[in-house]
């Protein structure tokens, strides 16, 4: 059929957005925005006991502008969200979130006047990792769930175009009002 | 304790007693350290010479805290010294009672390291420090609102989230708006 008939299997027929998933999992830049004590276990997960790299994500970029995974390793105070907030607002598109620990996930065991009871309340979530601390292994389940997901994305989705506007609505409050 | 002599405790109680009985209301030797329970007038005239005079000479502040005994004594804070003399190696525990919204002196001119312990017991206790340079708040976020280590403090807080309001999710916001229209 058409130009495959002609040429054989030299070339593939894909969409681009399959061929931009497979190339966006396998490229995963973390950020890891470590806290308490989760981060050692994150420590263990990039050693070659591991090896977070055999995965595509061994270049920990501990600059948000550059990654486009963030690890959230640990407890997250009201004083620490809204430098959480900061970092993940700062990456650039496209972007996912892994929120590993009790911690993260619910406020945990920290149920207090001074934690924020689940970072999904200030950022989205793509991957929750439970325990107290979890195993390296449950870290890596984590990240190739998240491939999974991000090979079946869309570059069209909406999501990208919602956060753009409710990043300008935050650091704009009044733009709304002074466009309309 | 290295280099602690046995009876050191004794003639440090009896040097205290011999030169400061006005100025204290108690002293007691518990667990093997002095304990001073002092008076507010002159507390700093006190504290000034247990660093600077010859037997005394505690040079080092170890630690500022302060203890809230709501309902269990009558006057309801107590802010604890302790102190420790590189000098003679003995160590003494200094406690100042502190009634509800009054103030308590500043040992900042005595020892520079009170700076944060102080601001610390403001942040959680509430107990404000007369002559501190800067009486903020140290651990918690600026606009905080109450004092968390106060025994009236609920223990989960009042609902912090005033704090970041603006930031929280714009769904959940949005939730939370349905909800307060709804009521």
């Amino acid at each position: 059929m058409g130009i495959e008939h002609h040429l054989g299997n030299s070339f593939m027929a894909t969409s681009i957005s399959q061929v931009v998933g497979w190339a966006r999992k396998y490229s995963l830049w973390p950020l890891p925005f470590a806290t308490a004590c989760c981060s050692i276990e994150f420590m263990s997960v990039m050693t070659s006991d591991f090896d977070i790299a055999r995965f595509g994500a061994e270049r920990p970029s501990f600059s948000p502008r550059q990654a486009d995974l963030m690890l959230v390793l640990g407890t997250i105070t009201y004083k620490m969200a809204p430098v959480m907030w900061k970092a993940y607002q700062t990456m650039a598109e496209p972007k996912w979130v892994i929120c590993v620990g009790a911690c993260a996930c619910t406020g945990g065991m920290f149920d207090t006047y001074a934690v924020l009871q689940g970072i999904d309340r200030v950022i989205p979530v793509d991957m929750y990792v439970p325990g107290c601390p979890p195993r390296p292994e449950m870290i890596l389940d984590a990240l190739v769930k998240l491939q999974e997901k991000i090979s079946k994305e869309s570059i069209n989705d909406p999501k990208y175009k919602d956060r753009v506007e409710y990043l300008n609505k935050a650091l704009n409050p009044d733009r709304s009002a002074i466009e309309s | 304790m290295r280099g602690l002599r046995p009876e050191q405790n004794a003639e440090l109680m009896e040097n205290i007693k011999k030169k400061f009985s006005n100025d204290i209301l108690h002293m007691e030797e518990n667990r093997g350290m002095v304990v001073i329970q002092a008076k507010k007038e002159n507390f700093l005239t006190l504290m000034k010479s247990l660093k600077d005079d010859k037997p005394f000479m505690f040079d080092t502040l170890m630690d500022l805290t302060a203890v809230d005994y709501s309902g269990v004594k009558d006057i309801r804070f107590e802010v604890i010294y302790m102190l420790f003399s590189s000098k003679t190696l003995s160590r003494i525990r200094l406690k100042l009672s502190i009634a509800e919204k009054e103030n308590a002196p500043s040992v900042i001119n005595i020892w520079k390291g009170a700076n944060w312990p102080e601001r610390e017991v403001f942040d959680l206790m509430g107990i404000r420090f007369d002559g501190h340079p800067l009486m903020e708040r140290l651990i918690m976020p600026d606009g905080y609102i109450g004092h968390p280590l106060r025994k009236d403090f609920p223990i989960k807080g009042l609902g912090e989230d005033y704090l970041i309001e603006s930031i929280l999710m714009p769904v959940k916001n949005e939730v939370n708006l349905k909800k307060e229209g709804s009521k």
